[in-house]
């Protein structure tokens, strides 16, 4: 959407009156606004309307998909802002690209929750976001809030969806008893040598040791073992995947009958009718997914653009497409029989009965556990 | 005055970059991202005793030096069929090695994934066949990397090896036919030495392709399967350390070159030069 200056006008007053900006600043701006449109240049109107579009970057596939469709198409529709998007495989791509490119460049992005957060946080990309300018903050779930504000106050960041990195399983060749029975333990079942595939990422890889181990995820005591069960899986498996395009490739072409896998792929494959079963064992790996906006955006715009996306109507729709729930409190918001049913869905609005990754401990640990999985991904 | 213009662009293009990047070896790794321009040898001393390095870059010469020879040996062939066709429309057989270049590098990579997997239509053909009870481990192993970049790096060849055929002076082998050369000695004694320089310009271009490449490995191989090119590419991304990044990429980049010079030093670099203008 163009801002009109009295939009702009009418926010700054918003501000003003919020506290965010103090009576001086709010005179001068408006003083200048006012006199800079009396005056009328030409580059003034050219600058007040360079915003045409906003730049969105996220994992691409089904879930960009459901995005698109019920967010970013109906946004366009509406406001006449384009959403211009890119994908990535692994969000330590993207960040690579955000730290090579100006601030700007990439605007919004789909990010992996907290544990990422700490990142932008550390590499100075993060903005400061106007929670007055996104009122449908208010059904977004506290304790999917509360991580972000532990690490900054002013957030940079909205949480939008959640999910699990559980157990997926070709049902021709596994039961759903004998994964239930297994449930973990299966993705170190020799009987799968060779079937067995595995995020290639060391969170996914140290937490589901730390679950054969017998270990608490948020507080590892022996590491040795966990490198010896990583090595375990790793010598069993066929393929490490890192993208969700791959992971539902390897599953439904059969090189893998085996998995940790995205809870949402998952679904999106049984939707298609393929013979894939999900199970979540006890501890599996929650996570949620936030739209951040980077340093250098047109804050304005981005925080409009997730204010619509948080609107319950379109947020329900862009989750039942991407088979993921959404950050709206169930509590608060009445959601669909179809999101109630998707898995890690927490109806209680507490997340207390998923277990999230503890962003401190493993933010703490996450340059020297990277580079060790790296070599042992690489048969180290 | 008419090199300086070459010279900025080298300047510009090649030599900025590389001192940017050795520079950057000499930085501080602080955290996931983050990096200072405190000055440290510490990269280069963790590159120079940690023999998974070494091992890495040990290996990715190998599976660079065995692409190189198979990619001469089974390129030849197409290029000498080129070159000694007597088919008016040439030009067709020259625009079929091009053709696959009109396609997404990765798509061609991706579509050995079709052809090789246990779904692949290799694996259900030998299966529907009944020549073979259990699918065919063709995938995600060093010789799925190596035959992709053989897809990849023979057009390459065939064109090195066509264009040094394509400047013998053919009369060179019918004055050895009619001294009573047969055709094979003839192939042997005059075509094969004198298309040499291309055979090496083609060894050497599909040797550094092939040590430099990480989507191959990446895609068609296992972890294990990796080439120095992905440890790369992981401490970039993954690990989002610059500084011992930049690093294993001068590494990568002297030692290739170190072997480009060796090349040309022995095969001569006027040889090469003539095998890649023709």
């Amino acid at each position: 959407m163009k801002l009109t200056n009295s939009k702009r006008l009418e926010r700054l007053h918003d501000r003003y009156q919020n506290g965010d900006v103090s009576r001086r600043t709010f005179l001068t701006l408006t003083a200048a606004a006012a006199a800079a449109a009396g005056l009328d240049m030409p580059w003034m109107r050219q600058a007040l309307a360079a915003v045409e579009e906003v730049r969105f970057d996220g994992w691409g596939g089904t879930v960009q998909d459901a995005i698109d469709k019920y967010a970013f198409q109906p946004y366009t529709a509406k406001t006449k802002l384009k959403v211009v998007q890119g994908t990535f495989g692994d969000e330590d791509e993207i960040i690579t690209k955000i730290k090579t490119s100006k601030p700007g460049d990439y605007q919004v992005i789909h990010s992996s929750g907290v544990n990422y957060y700490i990142k932008y946080v550390n590499a100075g990309l993060t903005s400061e976001i106007n929670e007055a300018n996104i009122p449908n903050m208010v059904n977004v779930l506290q304790p999917m809030i509360e991580p972000f504000r532990k690490l900054t106050p002013k957030l940079s960041a909205v949480p939008y969806d959640y999910g699990t990195t559980g157990i997926a399983y070709n049902t021709k060749v596994i039961s759903p008893e004998e994964a239930k029975e297994k449930g973990a333990a299966l993705l170190l079942d020799k009987k799968y040598a060779g079937k067995v595939g595995g995020y290639d990422d060391m969170t996914t890889r140290v937490w589901y040791a730390a679950l054969a181990t017998g270990q608490d995820p948020n507080n590892l005591k022996d590491m040795d073992a966990i490198w010896a069960k990583v090595r375990e899986t790793r010598d069993l498996a066929k393929k490490f995947w890192s993208s969700g395009a791959e992971l539902m490739d390897l599953l439904s072409k059969g090189e893998i009958v085996v998995t940790d896998a995205w809870s949402g792929r998952v679904a999106a494959l049984q939707d298609q009718g393929a013979p894939i079963g999900y199970l979540d064992p006890a501890g599996s790996y929650a996570w949620m997914e936030d739209m951040l906006i980077l340093k250098g955006s047109p804050m304005a715009e981005c925080e409009e653009l997730i204010n619509f996306m948080l609107d319950p109507a379109t947020s329900i729709a862009v989750a039942e497409g991407q088979s993921y729930p959404p950050s709206l409190d169930p509590t608060k918001v009445k959601l669909t029989e179809k999101i109630e049913k998707l898995p890690a869905f927490d109806k209680t609005g507490t997340m207390k009965a998923l277990t999230f990754a503890d962003p401190v401990y493993w933010a703490t640990n996450e340059d020297a556990w990277t580079k060790q999985w790296n070599r042992i991904s690489k048969g180290a | 005055m008419l090199v300086a213009p070459v010279f900025l662009l080298l300047i510009f293009f090649l030599v900025l970059p590389i001192a940017v990047m050795a520079a950057y070896t000499f930085f501080t790794f602080v955290t996931a991202g983050v990096e200072t321009s405190a000055l440290t040898s510490a990269n280069w001393h963790e590159f120079f005793t940690d023999s998974y390095y070494s091992g890495f870059l040990v290996k990715t010469l190998r599976v660079g030096a065995i692409t190189a020879v198979l990619c001469g040996v089974l390129g030849y062939f197409p290029a000498y069929f080129i070159w000694a066709t007597t088919f008016k429309h040439k030009w067709l057989l020259l625009l079929l090695l091009i053709v696959p270049f009109w396609i997404s590098f990765t798509i061609r990579t991706f579509s050995w994934i079709n052809i090789l997997g246990e779904q692949g239509v290799i694996n259900v053909a030998l299966l529907k066949l009944g020549i073979i009870n259990e699918p065919l481990p063709m995938l995600y192993n060093e010789g799925a990397v190596i035959l992709g970049m053989l897809h990849f790096l023979l057009p390459y060849m065939i064109l090195n090896v066509y264009v040094s055929l394509e400047s013998i002076d053919r009369t060179l082998i019918a004055a050895a036919r009619s001294m009573g050369c047969t055709g094979a000695q003839a192939f042997r004694e005059v075509t094969l030495p004198l298309s040499l320089p291309g055979l090496a310009a083609g060894l050497l271009l599909c040797f550094v392709l092939a040590a430099g490449s990480y989507v191959t490995p990446q895609l068609l191989g296992s972890g294990r399967d990796a080439l120095f090119g992905n440890l790369i590419y992981d401490t970039i991304m993954g690990e989002l350390n610059w500084p011992m990044g930049a690093t294993l990429s001068i590494v990568l980049f002297v030692v290739l070159g170190f072997f480009a010079a060796v090349y040309t030093r022995y095969m001569g670099m006027s040889q090469i030069v003539k095998g890649l203008g023709g």
